[in-house]
């Protein structure tokens, strides 16, 4: 590729009903109550139990499976409740946590009436592009039923 | 690799996706593409071209026919995955968030009717 152009980032919006700061709460030190369980990149293959976010700058960001084996997902890299938290997804093409690794995540709560709008942006994901073919290899041990489809149904 | 600037703009179009999101879910033809969208078969070969250059989709002969399916290598793939991802993620937070606060309004109603009892 002899220029790099970035991919549109990723942007979602949702509206709940609950007040910023609780929305802040259930969306960061309640993500076991929400997360999809079957995203999990654990190497032990333990049934995932737990997601930590360190509540701080700096702080980690990981899964604990059921066997209480921990792998790390990415950090906090700004904590500003009950407004926005930037988090870095460190999880690569591999599906596998990489120091080096690092795309952003950014999570903004505006008051929207009696409750929130939630914004979410997945930026960088040009980085991805180096590992898309590791990533094909890798979509046989998959991640979520739609990424099996696709090596299925591709292959 | 595809070029990321065809990968995004190919992506753009709510059409294309549709095709992209069918050929996902298997390999098809342009006629059997003809058949599942409200488009005539011209336009679908269209799409599928700009998807082709885009590197999303490859496409090979069986018999008479050209049968289309998702290049997994593509970072488009990635990204589109991401999206649903995203998706998927979000309505559950959603979810959770208002059964939580579903639940704060009605221990707040049990709770006056506790304080109106008494």
């Amino acid at each position: 590729m002899s220029a790099i152009i970035a991919p549109a980032p990723i942007r979602k919006e949702v509206r709940v009903q609950a007040a910023p700061a609780r929305a802040f709460e259930i969306f960061t030190a309640g993500m076991s109550r929400w997360w999809l369980k079957t995203h999990t990149i654990n190497p032990t293959k333990s049934p995932l139990k737990d997601i930590v976010m360190e509540p701080r700058r700096d702080g980690r960001w990981y899964e604990r499976g059921e066997d209480g084996s921990e792998c790390q997902w990415g950090k906090v890299l700004a904590w500003e409740p009950p407004t926005r938290v930037l988090l870095a997804w460190q999880i690569s093409g591999r599906w596998r946590y990489d120091p080096n690794f690092v795309t952003e995540v950014e999570i903004r709560f505006t008051p929207d009436g009696a409750g929130t709008k939630v914004e979410l942006e997945h930026r960088n994901l040009e980085r991805l592009g180096d590992a898309a073919e590791a990533m094909r290899t890798a979509f046989e041990s998959g991640w979520g039923s739609l990424l099996e489809q696709f090596a299925t149904k591709a292959a | 690799m595809a070029r990321l600037s065809n990968v995004v703009s190919a992506l753009a179009d709510p059409t294309r996706r549709e095709i992209f999101e069918r050929l996902a879910e298997e390999p098809r033809s342009v006629g059997a593409l003809a058949l599942a969208l409200p488009i005539s078969r011209p336009a679908v070969s269209q799409h599928l071209r700009v998807l082709k250059e885009a590197g999303l989709v490859t496409d090979r002969a069986e018999g008479t026919r050209r049968i289309y399916q998702i290049d997994p290598a593509g970072l488009g793939v990635i990204r589109q995955w991401l999206d649903r991802f995203w998706e998927r993620s979000l309505d559950a937070f959603r979810a959770e968030a208002d059964k939580d606060e579903g639940q704060k309004h009605k221990d707040k109603a049990r709770k006056g009717k506790e304080e109106k009892a008494e």
